[in-house]
């Protein structure tokens, strides 16, 4: 197995970077200047391809690669990976679903009460000495609230069961309508931001979820409802959200992904109704250390002939 | 016509008593005993009124309805408290009298819960942490992720199954937590582990979550001892009363690291809190908040009105 040649071309989980160099040879295209130079010296060699949620291999490498058997996604997302490639040129694509689902979800359901019970901003209040010169102000009761998901695969019904542990209602967009789910179907985005008081942002990023988010989405969600982005940065139109967010047209929101990470837009720093995190969904060690099993499992299952476990295409 | 409306004597003044007003401005004439320093009689007869046209008081805990205010309205039926609580009213005194007093009932538990819920899940995912460091409000350090963030499978030691209790547990039922809990009797409507003493639930929880009421016996039920049974990873939420934690011994298991971290809704000596907390990033604090919520208020004031209305029309 050690002469197998595998590319990264992205950041991943050290604990990952060294054991896919024990088993395997490895080569480093992080940086896309350097993978040229790698692709042209050992494309007739390398047979896998490990990806992440920041980069994958586009048409043009796989193309470039004629040995090219799987691609190993460490995410659960891969809007980097041109799938269609993939299935036209037979080479498998696994990632890591599952692993991540519980802790999204529970990320998610902390982000909305931290929106709208302001728990940032008492911390903040507390830490300052403000909380000597008077009481905090009445927030906004979370129990009871309808929670619009847009998207209701693993995560988006995660979201949903724990949501219900508080009384909310729950209602859904998806492409299709889910005949078993017991949940309030809306058949279109703006309809679900209409009738929910806090939207959660849970579907794969794709050409058609692309700014699925857009002004028409938020000014339906309204000056009293929040918007939670767990998703991928993409999904959402930000500077149209900044604005409606400046400008009151839209109620609180919860963000844990941008357009352009690490980039945050600086207009949002201020606002109380705002809570941001730097990237943090499925980001702890255990966590991650699971996701970087199921890429190395994977590898190992297809080089062995045994099916894999997660696969995608 | 004003002086038809029924008289309410207001003391404390309640936390809701703004809202109150709002909510019902023609069906009382209020009695603001609160803004006054003048012993209750002189106050009332700057009011014009006759203490035995008083039949009923609105309060919360910040003034007590002792025996001597009791006695000096004849004619007084009903206390309503916008709290649980009733520790400041004397209940000899209403006994004597018969008179009624009508208290909060599950208003604000859900709220209650909610608050809990949020600290916990801050602690462990490092929200506000996280909040403050993508808004360069502090200075920079890298971020570092928590080692492990899943609610899921973590043992929650609750201590208090009353009705805050309660709406703890089934919120984080809906996460996969394990249930387990103390209280003062084991609840045999309940599928929870019931602990009989506090120490051997500590020793299997990864979490404590505070939600009994403050008396003799739970003052710093979570002493050095408990906190050191929970241990380095353990999670400390309190959303009971600051002197439920031996404050000093929490702050000093923090800072050492004796256990992973806190969300602290309540302090012993409310609005000051240590500050040595203050530079830390596993701990969540909040300015007794819990049930500072809109729709709580409203529902309080409801409650309220509604104990009066059955009073008045009786």
């Amino acid at each position: 197995m050690g002469t197998i040649s595998v590319l990264l071309v992205a950041k991943v989980l050290p604990y990952l970077e060294q054991e896919l160099d024990k088993r395997y040879k490895l080569f480093d295209g992080i940086d896309p200047s350097q993978r040229a130079a790698v692709v042209r010296d050992h494309a007739a060699s390398i047979r896998a391809v490990v990806a992440s949620s920041s980069g994958g291999p586009d048409a043009a490498l796989i193309e470039a690669l004629p040995k090219l058997e799987i691609v190993s996604s460490f995410s659960v997302g891969v809007d980097k990976i041109d799938l269609e490639k993939c299935k036209e040129r037979g080479v498998r694509v696994t990632n890591t679903p599952d692993v991540l689902t519980d802790e999204v979800a529970d990320l998610t359901i902390g982000l909305i009460l931290a929106v709208l019970r302001r728990i940032c901003e008492c911390d903040r209040y507390v830490r300052s000495g403000n909380w000597k010169k008077g009481d905090y102000k009445l927030t906004t009761k979370f129990s009871g609230k309808t929670v619009g998901i847009l998207g209701l695969g693993r995560i988006g019904a995660a979201v949903a069961k724990r949501a219900e542990g508080f009384d909310c209602k729950i209602c859904y967009y998806s492409r299709n309508e889910k005949p078993d789910s017991k949940y309030k179907y809306y058949p279109s985005v703006v309809e679900l931001a209409s009738n929910c008081d806090v939207l959660v942002v849970a579907c794969p990023l794709t050409p058609e979820t692309h700014h699925i988010i857009n002004r028409e989405v938020i000014n339906a969600l309204g000056p009293k409802g929040v918007l939670i982005n767990i998703g991928r940065g993409k999904h959402v139109d930000e500077p149209e959200l900044v604005s409606a967010l400046l400008e009151g047209r839209l109620g609180g929101a919860g963000l844990d992904v941008f357009e352009n990470e690490p980039h945050v837009p600086e207009e949002l720093f201020g606002l109380e109704n705002v809570v941001l995190l730097p990237h943090v969904g499925s980001a702890t060690v255990e966590t991650r250390t699971a996701m970087a099993n199921l890429v190395l499992d994977n590898l190992e299952a297809h080089f062995l002939g045994k099916p894999l476990l997660t696969p995608l295409v | 016509m004003d002086s038809e409306l029924p008289p309410l004597l207001v003391l404390g003044p309640p936390a809701v008593f703004n809202i109150f007003k709002s909510q019902y401005p023609h069906k009382y004439r209020f009695l603001n005993a609160f803004s006054s320093d003048l012993p209750l009689l002189q106050f009332l007869q700057t009011q014009n009124t006759h203490p035995s046209s008083v039949r009923a008081i609105f309060c919360n805990q910040r003034q007590l309805v002792t025996a001597d205010i009791i006695r000096s309205l004849p004619s007084l039926g009903i206390i309503a408290t916008s709290t649980v609580g009733y520790d400041h009213i004397d209940t000899t005194e209403c006994r004597r009298r018969g008179i009624q007093i009508a208290t909060l009932g599950s208003q604000f538990a859900a709220d209650v819960a909610d608050m809990a819920v949020a600290l916990l899940i801050d602690v462990i995912f490092k929200i506000s942490a996280g909040d403050r460091f993508v808004k360069k409000l502090v200075p920079f350090k890298p971020w570092s992720f928590p080692s492990d963030s899943k609610l899921g499978g973590k043992r929650i030691g609750i201590i208090g199954l009353g009705r805050i209790g309660a709406e703890v547990a089934k919120r984080l039922e809906a996460f996969d937590c394990i249930i387990m809990y103390h209280s003062r009797n084991k609840n045999p409507s309940v599928s929870y582990t019931f602990y009989s003493n506090v120490l051997d639930l500590a020793s299997d929880s990864d979490v404590l979550v505070l939600c009994c009421p403050l008396t003799e016996q739970t003052k710093y039920i979570v002493n050095k001892e408990v906190m050191l049974a929970l241990g380095k990873d353990g999670i400390i939420v309190n959303i009971g009363r600051g002197a439920l934690v031996d404050e000093n011994e929490l702050v000093q298991c923090l800072m050492k690291g004796e256990i992973r971290g806190a969300g602290l809704d309540v302090f012993e000596n409310e609005p000051y809190v240590p500050k040595e907390l203050f530079s830390l990033d596993n701990v969540v604090l909040s300015p007794h908040a819990a049930a500072l919520t809109l729709d709580c208020f409203m529902d309080s004031c409801r409650h309220v009105a509604k104990s009066l209305d059955a009073f008045f029309s009786s």
